[in-house]
């Protein structure tokens, strides 16, 4: 089965890039966006074939690996 | 007095530490990233900076998972003395054996120039040749030196005196202006500034020295 891993910066952590792809919309003339924030999707094949057991076991590569969670979240879609 | 310098793939300032532990007294062995074990008798660890496995996913995450590091971390672990620069600051970090995290430079800007910097602590085994609140010029080299970490931990490391280094002119958005950290034995550093590019005249600088000697003169003295 498939899992997708997104991993976002925290809310309060200072998203630099967002902030400057934001400068960049307003300079292209595109109004009316308050906040930009940048992030990683990360898409994995799995031979498990149970959902639960693929979540958990993805839960642990996003803790060991994917994602800082000093400053970052991640969220996983299982299909 | 025995240093060991690993090499991951992407480090690029490897052979300048060694050289810096060399002139301060070092017999260096070079260890490989997938090496499982360390030189018997060593005294001193230094991760060096570059771009280990191209930065890929995030700065030092993946070297900080290589097969040599589970030894690193138990050697520090274990009262072990860890220097980890720019890059092996980031290492440091992803590994835990330091709080905090690197991200990108608040000006989104690699910036590489000699910076100043306020030496915080002067009695840690690696700050010890600097007087107290001693200024001194190291430079950096680096996209992603932007240390942030929870306020909590901020405080932690000011009310503890973990830190070691302060940036004079931030020059990278980095929370309380710091450059390097100390865990709370005084025997892992990491700091961004490249000390062993400042350990000659011929570099433009020779501040950077007085870290390597102070760390010998500890060693011989332990």
């Amino acid at each position: 089965m498939k899992a997708k891993v997104t991993v976002m910066l925290k809310t309060g952590v200072l998203d630099p890039q967002g902030e400057a792809v934001k400068s960049a919309l307003g300079s292209l003339g595109f109004g009316g966006v308050d906040a930009v924030r940048q992030g990683k999707v990360i898409e994995l094949d799995l031979a498990e074939t149970d959902p639960a057991a693929a979540e958990a076991s993805v839960k642990e590569m996003c803790e060991k690996l994917l994602a800082n969670t000093v400053i970052e979240s991640y969220s996983i879609e299982i299909a | 007095m025995r240093a060991a310098v690993v090499t991951f793939p992407g480090s690029n300032c490897d052979r300048d530490l060694a050289v810096a532990f060399e002139t301060a007294g070092f017999e260096v062995h070079r260890v490989w990233h997938r090496d499982t074990n360390l030189p018997d008798g060593l005294d001193v660890i230094g991760l060096p900076g570059g771009f280990s496995f191209g930065d890929y996913l995030r700065c030092g995450a993946i070297a900080a998972n290589a097969p040599i590091c589970r030894e690193v971390k138990a050697f520090a672990e274990r009262g072990g003395h860890v220097l980890g620069i720019c890059n092996g600051f980031q290492v440091l970090l992803e590994t835990g054996l330091l709080p905090g995290a690197l991200m990108r430079n608040a000006n989104l800007h690699f910036v590489c120039k000699p910076v100043g910097l306020r030496v915080e602590n002067n009695q840690s085994p690696y700050t010890s040749g600097y007087g107290g609140c001693a200024e001194i010029t190291i430079p950096i080299a680096h996209h992603d030196g932007n240390f942030q970490a929870d306020a909590e931990t901020i405080a932690r490391l000011d009310g503890d005196g973990r830190v070691a280094f302060r940036y004079i002119d931030n020059p990278n958005g980095s929370a309380g202006d710091i450059a390097g950290v100390l865990s709370a034995n005084r025997r892992v550093l990491g700091m961004m500034p490249h000390p062993e590019r400042a350990i000659d005249a011929m570099h433009g600088g020779t501040d950077g020295l007085a870290m390597f000697t102070a760390l010998t003169e500890t060693l011989v003295g332990a």
